[in-house]
């Protein structure tokens, strides 16, 4: 995952001047303008047609468009203050195309003629033709059907974007008073709302119209010891969801009681800054971890980012191909691995899917950015490795007749690339409460929300932190702990697994940034787990004096 | 109309937009940019395009309350419609207290970072480098993947005190990994410039060539401390952590490295070896910049770090008021200065120690001390007795670069390089390091 907080929006912090990557993409517009609709289907057939038979007299084999209207809303709020309401709206199309065997692709903004989309086209073939060259062994793509005229939408109960700015400017100067009140020196609180308006048509005969929606609240509470200087905080235990306002509104249902609360398709925002601004103060003075080996309890709020990292970016195919190798990486899931049908990438416990249907995911649509149509599939089964994630020009490679449809390009400006699907920890078999879990550990440390990460480029050796830690002592929660990180490997990690719990705590966590590509792309993607067992972890200490 | 303007064309179109304006103050920000990219992988190309962006941002402002409109269109409608739409905004705005107003004239160092060997570019030329390293790793019978991408354009700004900006740029980038065929080792180069000509992917593909070849068949030693010699790219991916967290605000604030206790800053404290200093220089030959902030603040050549002591942190326009000090605009360009020595004097001068090429996923630990973890990566080298002894195993390390920099024993010379973090072009020496740690080992290669 990238390291693109978008806290850095608001400056605070750390040197967002400095950081070229800051997400904002597109131009910022007024509010109204994001609640204009797209333009008419009609319009977007006729410019893609113009692009696609453009490029089919221009001798290309295969031509792909993609005409993107991609709106995002950022409300960025600090203690009493809004500090910046940004409104953003990028429009352009982006064509790729098989010339020659080889792959080329242009984009240009603001084309709304069918002479823009077709020299756009052109282009495209001209950058094929020019780089086949260069090229040994031809694109082989994975046949695909046309779908015709087709259209999807994530299933959203209330349009973020119609609610009016001043409710959510309201919740976040209320959540943020609630911090403060409750012992918060500072809070940093936003809202990112994302709609992506992707139209999409082949030569292989697909006209796709889709329109996406993302909701992510979060926070940042900062503590301060004014005697020592040390200072704490605690991020929100939100995730990033494929939903709509309704996120915001909680239902009893969707909260996990517990140590401290946590949330699943709801999320009560203020509720969890108080605790917040509470646990915040509370590490100030917490128990500095002693390094060595625990059984880790792992909460679906922090999991998700170690099956990112070590599951989800290893069996993507193009990292294993080494299609990455100059940026990502590569992988340590090699082929021999994967067509020896026996390797133990965990322990019996362990089967990870990928799927790109999940309601309420990230990665959830109709279509991918190549016109396959999505769907779900096992990457590891009761321990074994048994798939990769795969496109059209690399399901040949491992003998796959389709593509599985986890195609993405983050804007019509970036060419679209394999990109990972929510990939997910299936839920035990047998029923397993969180409570019955820990009654069990001696000696282990309890980690919820996610915190520092960071793993090797072939995803072996790996480090994470959270944002709460607990000891488990004979079975039960303890002190609060801090200063606590555990290193291990992937595979020894997963065949430390010893138990899940059952699918009532299974809950999705996520992120808007998962990085890939040069140029770099950003990728949503969500990873849902219950709460997880696993033995004799090596935990360091990371206190330094300075 | 074209997509770069030139200075005179960019001044003629901001003053007209500028005359559209009935707002208490106008701000006024137009751009235009060409990219073009290749990409190679397995010693095929892969995927390469290129992208045509120009826009138009207005800001207007009635008192404290501020509105901002874009479009991409530049025909006299258009640019009376994001006019008025910007001031209606404004209207609507809620007063906003941190509104920074707007500067005053002001003159500015003069900087070129145009090239037009750069934007000269076009997918043959394109195609022609990236063969020439294509056809080297053929040969060699190694495995390359690589990236070429360029860019240039311009940015402008006017605002209705008379103020005005213009600079260009060009930029070029070049990065490549070289493995061995049977995966057992890898190398890695990067290489940006402004100027295209000074782009050398012959040699550039045969350094990364050299430490592939040469980091084949590792071996394993244990973690722990050890002297480091990082080369420019490993060393820039951890200071720039420093220069992220010169924010005056956040130090004033309490939550960062550069605060103290009591709502006091590192300011004017030594926090690193006298051999440290960090300067920022809008007119650095070697790395150009915008002599301009965003808000059209002047980017002078400034001390950041002198001689190990914290010279200056930034101040937005609304923190210096608040502090009663100077705005001091983070930088566009960074160098640490150099010292004399050369890589091989140091790994001469090292009896025990670890050569490290590069550094990769460096995250934050822990903000108070700066602490970060990340580990080794295309070609990591175990030095005895004054020379390199064999390649090793890649190390996870956690460790603060302010810790780091108090361990200084040696630097050498300057050179521009590219963060494979954060894709910035600094200027940074290689450096020797005593008492670097490594927590644990990795078998990624």
């Amino acid at each position: 995952m990238k390291r693109r907080n978008f806290l850095q929006l608001s400056g605070m912090g750390l040197g967002a001047a400095m950081l070229p990557n800051i997400p904002i993409m597109g131009n910022t517009v007024s509010y109204e303008a994001l609640l204009n609709g797209s333009m008419d289907v009609a319009i977007k057939k006729r410019l893609a047609d113009a692009a696609l038979n453009a490029a089919k007299s221009k001798g290309a084999s295969y031509t792909d468009i993609r005409i993107g209207r991609y709106l995002n809303q950022f409300v960025v709020t600090r203690e009493d203050k809004v500090q910046n309401i940004v409104n953003t709206e990028s429009y352009g199309v982006g064509v790729r195309v098989i010339a020659d065997g080889c792959w080329g692709f242009a984009a240009v903004v603001d084309a709304k003629s069918e002479a823009d989309t077709a020299r756009a086209a052109e282009e495209a073939v001209a950058i094929a033709k020019a780089n086949a060259r260069l090229l040994k062994e031809p694109v082989v793509l994975a046949p695909q059907k046309g779908f015709g005229v087709v259209s999807w939408k994530t299933p959203i109960v209330k349009n973020a974007f119609e609610v009016p700015i001043q409710e959510k400017v309201d919740l976040l100067l209320g959540v943020n008073d609630a911090a403060m009140k409750n012992g918060a020196n500072y809070m940093n609180s936003v809202l990112f709302l994302v709609n992506e308006q992707k139209y999409f048509a082949s030569s292989d005969g697909s006209y796709i119209d889709q329109d996406i929606h993302r909701t992510w609240p979060i926070f940042d509470v900062t503590c301060i010891d004014p005697k020592s200087g040390k200072f704490e905080t605690r991020n929100a235990l939100s995730a990033p969801m494929g939903m709509g306002y309704e996120y915001l509104q909680t239902n009893p249902k969707d909260k996990i009681t517990g140590i401290t609360t946590r949330y699943n398709k709801g999320y009560d925002m203020l509720e969890d800054a108080i605790s917040a601004a509470q646990q915040a103060k509370a590490k100030l003075s917490a128990k500095s971890v002693e390094a060595g080996k625990y059984d880790l309890v792992l909460d679906p709020s922090h999991l998700w980012l170690t099956i990112h990292e070590s599951v989800g970016h290893p069996l993507e195919l193009d990292r294993v191909l080494g299609y990455e190798a100059n940026f990502a990486g590569t992988s340590f899931a090699t082929l021999d691995k994967w067509a020896s049908k026996n390797f133990n990438y965990g322990s019996k416990e362990v089967t990870l899917f990928a799927d790109k249907t999940q309601v309420g995911s990230l990665g959830a649509v109709g279509w991918d950015d190549e016109g396959v149509n999505t769907k779900k599939w096992d990457l590891v089964k009761d321990g074994t490795l048994v798939n990769y994630q795969a496109i059209r020009d690399q399901a040949h490679i491992i003998g796959e007749k389709e593509s599985h449809g986890c195609c993405y390009a983050d804007s019509w400006s970036s060419v679209q690339f394999q990109r990972m699907a929510n990939v997910s920890l299936a839920p035990g078999k047998t029923p397993l409460s969180v409570e019955e879990m820990i009654k069990d550990v001696k000696k282990g440390i309890y980690i919820i929300g996610d915190g520092s990460f960071s793993i090797d480029q072939q995803r072996y050796n790996f480090q994470f932190g959270g944002q709460l830690y607990y000891e488990i002592k004979d079975g039960k929660i303890g002190e609060m702990l801090k200063d606590v990180a555990y290193q291990s490997n992937t595979q020894e990690f997963w065949n430390s697994c010893t138990q899940v719990c059952d699918d009532r705590d299974y809950r999705l966590g996520g992120s808007f940034f998962d990085g890939k590509g040069q140029p770099s792309q950003s990728s949503a993607v969500s990873h849902g787990s219950s709460t997880t067992r696993f033995d004799g972890i090596n935990v360091i200490n990371t206190a330094r004096k300075i | 109309m074209n997509i770069i303007l030139t200075e005179t064309e960019a001044k003629a179109l901001l003053k007209k937009i500028i005359g559209f304006s009935k707002a208490d103050e106008c701000i006024v920000n137009i751009s235009g940019e060409r990219r073009g990219n290749i990409r190679y992988a397995r010693n095929e190309v892969s995927t390469s395009g290129t992208l045509t962006n120009k826009n138009i941002a207005v800001t207007s402002a009635f008192g404290n309350k501020v509105g901002t409109a874009t479009i991409d269109e530049f025909d006299d409608a258009s640019l009376q419609k994001v006019v008025r739409r910007a001031e209606e905004l404004a209207k609507l705005a809620p007063e906003n207290p941190e509104y920074e107003g707007l500067v005053e004239p002001q003159k500015y160092m003069k900087a070129n970072g145009f090239f037009d060997s750069t934007a000269g570019i076009n997918s043959d030329k394109r195609a022609e480098k990236v063969a020439q390293s294509l056809e080297l790793c053929r040969d060699e019978k190694v495995v390359g993947a690589g990236f070429l991408e360029d860019q240039y354009g311009y940015t402008a700004i006017m605002n209705s005190k008379g103020l005005f900006a213009y600079y260009a740029s060009s930029n070029v980038n070049f990065s490549l990994t070289v493995r061995t065929e049977d995966g057992k080792g890898s190398g890695y180069v990067a290489k940006g410039y402004s100027d295209f000509d000074k782009l050398n992917t012959v040699s550039a593909t045969k350094t990364a060539l050299q430490k592939a070849k040469a980091s084949a068949n590792a071996q394993a030693i244990e973690p722990g401390k050890y002297t480091v010699i990082l080369e420019p790219t490993a060393a820039a991916v951890l200071l720039e952590n420093i220069f992220f967290g010169m924010d005056a605000r956040s130090a004033d604030e309490g939550r960062s490295f550069f605060s103290k206790p009591g709502g006091k800053t590192k300011l004017g404290e030594k926090i690193v070896d006298e051999a440290v200093t960090f300067y920022s220089d809008p007119a650095h030959p070697e790395l150009p910049s915008s002599p301009w902030s965003a808000e059209g603040l002047p980017q002078e050549k400034l001390k950041w770090i002198d001689k190990g002591v914290v010279k200056n942190l930034a101040y937005s326009i609304f923190w210096a008021k608040e502090k009663g000090v100077k705005p001091v605009p983070f930088p566009n360009n960074m160098i640490m200065e150099g010292g004399k020595s050369s890589l091989e004097e140091m790994i001469k001068s090292t009896k025990r120690g670890i050569l490290v090429t590069k550094l990769w996923y460096i995250r934050p630990v822990d903000p108070q001390t700066l602490l970060l973890t990340g580990l080794t990566r295309d070609g990591t080298f175990y030095i005895e007795d004054g020379k390199i002894k064999h390649p090793i195993k890649n190390l996870r390390f956690n460790e603060s670069p302010i810790i780091m920099l108090n361990n200084l024993e040696t630097l050498g010379i300057s050179e521009r390089v590219v963060s494979t973090e954060s894709n910035q072009n600094y200027m940074i020496p290689p450096m020797k390091i005593r008492e670097f740690t490594f927590s644990s080992l990795s078998d990624a290669v």
